[in-house]
Formats: C-alpha cells, sequence, structure tokens
C-alpha cells in the first residue's frame, strides 16, 4: 500500500467515523424544520445554515453521508455476489455454458447503465414511502450493476479452472464443492475485493444522479443524491458555498475509493 | 473477416431481441407495473377508470407485449406516448437532432481532448504534465454527471462541454495507458535509438499498432455519452432523447421508455460489432 493509498483510507475511515459520532450525537432528526429560519446563511446554531424548508443542512448532511456511505457498501456487496455467482458458475462450467452466459452479460453490459437504470427504476411506483425509496434505489444498483464484475470473475475462474493446482486436487478425485469452496473461492478473494472497491464510488455517482433527477431517495429522507438537488435551486457555484459541502464530500470519498483501488488490484 | 461479419451481425440480432425481451421482463414483473396514478385521481368515474384499465390490459402479457411491439416496430410504429399521446416515432424524431448535436459534438470533442491530451503526455514524456491531466480526469470522474452538468448551467456554457469533460475524463487514462503501452514496444524504442522525431515515432510507429484497441472503446464511450447525455439535457433543458427518457421516466411512460432503451441498445451493439471487425481488419494488416 502507497503512502497515497494510506491516506485515502484514513480519509474515509475519519469521515465513516465523524459520521457514525455525529450520528449518536444529533440532537435533532434530519426532519426537524425551523420554519420561522428557511434559507438561513450559516450560524452557530446551523453550521451550514438551513434549506428551504428550514432543515438543518449539517444534520441533513450527517444522515445523508450515513445513509449513503452505509447502502453504497451493501449495494456493491450485493453485486459482488451476483457477480460472483453468474461470472464464477459461467467460468466453472466453461464451455456452452460460458459462451450463454458470457452473451447475457455481453447484452447486459451494451445496455448504457443509466437508461437501463431509470427505465427499471421508473417502472417502481414513485409514491412510496422514504424508507422504501432507499431500499428501493440502492436494491436496483446492487442488481443492475453486477454485468461489469461478472466478466473479470468469469474470465479469473475460467484462469484458475485450467490451473495446475486445481488439475491436481481434481486429478486426486476431490469432489466438486470442496474445489469451488476450498481452492477457487479463496483465491477469487482479491478479484472480489477490488470489484467491491470499484462498485462502491460508481453507485454513489449514480445514486446521486439518479437523486437529482428525483428517481432516487424520497423526501424528506437525506442521502447525497437528495441533497445535492439543492444545487439546482443555485444561482451559480459560488453564489452560496456552504450548499457545496455534500458535493465536496462526496468528490472526496469517491476520489479516496479511486486511490485505494491500485492497478494491481483490478488486474488481480 | 466474413465469419466475424456474420458473427456480429448475428450478435446483433440476438441483442436486439433479447434487450427488448429483458425490457418488457422488467416491465412487466416490476411492482406496480398495473397501477396506474390516473387512476387514483378522484375527480375520474368509475367507467373512466376502467377505461384506463382497458387501455393498459394488451401490455399485461409479456409475450404477447412484446410480440404486439416489435411487430409494430418493424413497420416503424413503436406506439403511442401514454403521457402525450403523441407517436414515440415521432417523438424520438423530432428530438434525435438535439441529441446528435449535443451527445454527438460532445463525444467527438471528448475524443479530441482525450487524444490530444494522450499524446502531449506521450510525446513531451513529461511527469509534471501526466500527474497533471490525470488528477484532472480523476477530478471528473468523482463529479456526477449532473453536476458537471449544472456547471455548464451556471457558466452558460454549450451542453456538449459537459458531455465532452464526462466523456475525456473516462477516455484519457484508457488512451494514455495504450500510446505509452505502446510507445515503450521495442520497434518504438528502436526507432527513437536511431534517431526518429517524437512526432515521426508517435505518427508512424505508434499510432498504427494502438488504432486495434483504440478502436475497441469507441463503442463503450459512445454508450457513456449516451448515459451522460440524460442528466445533462435534463439539468440543460435540451429537448432530446435524455430529455425524453428522464420525462418518460418520471410519467412511467412504458412505450417511451422501453423503445429509447432498445434503440439506445442498438446503436451501441451495432457501433460495438463495427469497431470489432474494423479492429480485425487494422490487425489484419499488421499481420
Amino acid at each position: 500500500m502507497t503512502s497515497l493509498q494510506k491516506f485515502a483510507a484514513m480519509t474515509l475511515t475519519g469521515i465513516a467515523l465523524a459520521t457514525v459520532l455525529s450520528v449518536a450525537m444529533m440532537r435533532t432528526s434530519y426532519a426537524t424544520q425551523f420554519r420561522n429560519i428557511p434559507n438561513a446563511v450559516p450560524s452557530h446554531q446551523h453550521w451550514l445554515g438551513t434549506d428551504d424548508l428550514g432543515r438543518d443542512r449539517f444534520t441533513r448532511l450527517v444522515y445523508g453521508t450515513a445513509i449513503s456511505l452505509s447502502l453504497a457498501p451493501i449495494a456493491a456487496f450485493i453485486s459482488v455476489i451476483f457477480a460472483a455467482c453468474i461470472g464464477g458458475m459461467a467460468g466453472y462450467l466453461g464451455g456452452a455454458w460460458e459462451r450463454v452466459i458470457t452473451a447475457a452479460v455481453e447484452l447486459v453490459l451494451c445496455m448504457p447503465w443509466l437508461f437501463l437504470l431509470i427505465a427499471v427504476r421508473a417502472m417502481m411506483p414513485l409514491n412510496i414511502s422514504p424508507l422504501l425509496s432507499v431500499i428501493v434505489t440502492f436494491s436496483l444498483l446492487g442488481s443492475l450493476g453486477w454485468a461489469a464484475s461478472a466478466r473479470v470473475v468469469c474470465a479469473s475462474v475460467s484462469s484458475l479452472r485450467d490451473s495446475e493446482f486445481i488439475l491436481r486436487a481434481r486429478a486426486s478425485g476431490t469432489p466438486g464443492w470442496r474445489l469451488l469452496f476450498v481452492h477457487l473461492l479463496p483465491n477469487l478473494k482479491p478479484v472480489l475485493g477490488a470489484q467491491f472497491l470499484i462498485s462502491v464510488p460508481v453507485f454513489i455517482l449514480t445514486e446521486a444522479n439518479l437523486g437529482i433527477l428525483g428517481l432516487g431517495v424520497s423526501e424528506p429522507l437525506p442521502s447525497w443524491g437528495s441533497l445535492l438537488t439543492e444545487l439546482e435551486s443555485m444561482h451559480g457555484f459560488a453564489s452560496a458555498p456552504w450548499k457545496l459541502v455534500s458535493l465536496v464530500l462526496l468528490v472526496l470519498v469517491v476520489i479516496s475509493f479511486q486511490l485505494i483501488i491500485s492497478s494491481d488490484e483490478v488486474s488481480a | 473477416m466474413r465469419a466475424l461479419i456474420i458473427r456480429q451481425l448475428l450478435t446483433i440480432a440476438a441483442t436486439v431481441i433479447l434487450g427488448g425481451f429483458l425490457c418488457a421482463i422488467f416491465v412487466r414483473v416490476a411492482p406496480g407495473f398495473d397501477v396506474d396514478m390516473q387512476q387514483l385521481d378522484g375527480r375520474l368515474s368509475a367507467q373512466a377508470v376502467e377505461a384506463l384499465r382497458a387501455k393498459r390490459q394488451s401490455s399485461r402479457n409479456i409475450v404477447a407485449f412484446y410480440g404486439q411491439y416489435m411487430r409494430n416496430a418493424l413497420h416503424g410504429n413503436f406506439g403511442k406516448s401514454l403521457v402525450s399521446d403523441h407517436s414515440v416515432r415521432q417523438l424520438i424524431a423530432e428530438r434525435l437532432p438535439a441529441t446528435i448535436q449535443v451527445a454527438g459534438g460532445g463525444l467527438a470533442l471528448a475524443w479530441l481532448i482525450a487524444f490530444s491530451l494522450a499524446m502531449a503526455v506521450a510525446v513531451l514524456r513529461s511527469r509534471a504534465a501526466d500527474m497533471f491531466a490525470m488528477s484532472a480526469a480523476s477530478l471528473f470522474l468523482a463529479l456526477p454527471a449532473a453536476v458537471i452538468g449544472l456547471a455548464c448551467v451556471f457558466a452558460d456554457a454549450p451542453p456538449l462541454l459537459a458531455i465532452a469533460a464526462i466523456v475525456s475524463a473516462r477516455l484519457f487514462p484508457y488512451v494514455r495507458s495504450v500510446l505509452t503501452r505502446t510507445g515503450n514496444m521495442p520497434h518504438v524504442l528502436a526507432a527513437r535509438a536511431r534517431g526518429a522525431g517524437e512526432l515521426r515515432i508517435l505518427f508512424m510507429h505508434v499510432l498504427p499498432v494502438a488504432a486495434q484497441p483504440l478502436l475497441a472503446i469507441i463503442g463503450i464511450s459512445v454508450a457513456v455519452a449516451l448515459g451522460a447525455d440524460i442528466p445533462v439535457e435534463a439539468l440543460c433543458g435540451i429537448p432530446g432523447i435524455g430529455q425524453l427518457a428522464w420525462q418518460a421516466a418520471l410519467g412511467r411512460d412504458l412505450p417511451v421508455i422501453v423503445t429509447l432503451t432498445v434503440l439506445v441498445t442498438i446503436i451501441t451493439v451495432t457501433l460495438n460489432s463495427a469497431c470489432d471487425v474494423a479492429a480485425e481488419a487494422v490487425r489484419g494488416q499488421h499481420a
């Protein structure tokens, strides 16, 4: 791990710890309105001011960060599980199975990600409860974002399948399940880990795009995507720079993930 | 080569059929498929609600819905929008020029930027220039496409700049990597040892070899541009395909969103296949 990667990992840990502590210490809810002071500028009581509805922006940022930072990894985990199952099956079975599954994966990859996502998101009822909207949004990301990872997993399993130690294990009569769980899966850990790290920032950015387009997490629940919708009402990024804190935090987290993913891990 | 072309044509046909079918499945099995917001309107009479239900009846069976859709599509009829009641074909035809201008122009500019920067990095062989360009690309990769679109609105800049920024940020690291890797190949090192100039090396020895991997990502870059087109057009108020897809998603306009998804898939697959054929032709020339 290079010093830059260590710094990125420390930044992510710092942001996660600060978020957890802030949520624990928070006395107001993300939905609490201070109706007498909507659109307030930053002050001692409201560090980042209040939004159009008089809700404390800092409180919403803390809860939004907690939601995005905890659910994007869960979505990434789901997509990696899908990728491991689909790509792993294709690579392990080989032959016609591999060709059919690879063709299906290529098909999903050919569909532009955002088009596919908004098409499927649009099929869900839009007037669902905020909590359900969070689950739907991140579940969609997890269940549709596996294709690229599946291709990588398939290639890795294919090369492992023909490797010497697997051939030896097979020749010594090792049963299929033991080959899979004892020999293949432990060797796939670096690949799956890298795919997980690649997926998290992709899902954070996609949720942000969906949120800004009004197809993400519903109000009043905050997420980075829904917090960024506030930017639309600005007259320029310099007009109220404190509104940009959520964007800065998002960029910081995504860049930290990009730095952690070294080229060695990606190619592993 | 003929076998490759036939295989690619079969891939296109299979992808179109399967892609459309996948969309139909997504549409049909999705929760809330049978719910229409208009049915909840208390001002509508029972007959009007029943008429709305009957209107959606034909879409309930996946196979029937998809079969009917593909049959009509072959005759150029993609159905009618559930929201505006306009023909989907007409809606797409009206909005296509704006998208070609924004997404097409942005894509061309993105390739120009990515290629120019990567060539500059390859020719200059400067670590500082490389770091600067990579940092800029990383920053743009870390920004949501919608925020880049908003930046264009605030700066009163043409929206194609947003597409160019989003796509070039993805293209540059790849193009740079291909040019650098090719630049370190033995025949290039030999040419450099013989005293050939950097520009001559680039155009005569690096680019012909790098053409094949670069051709492979043209299709991917189109998919990225079309994906970025949705937030950019939606936020910049451009009446194109991206904005139509966004409005259809918000209005849960089934015929429009399915047609657009299939259309975009066809474009991407066709371009990918064409690039594969072109890359094979280039490889054949060098073999």
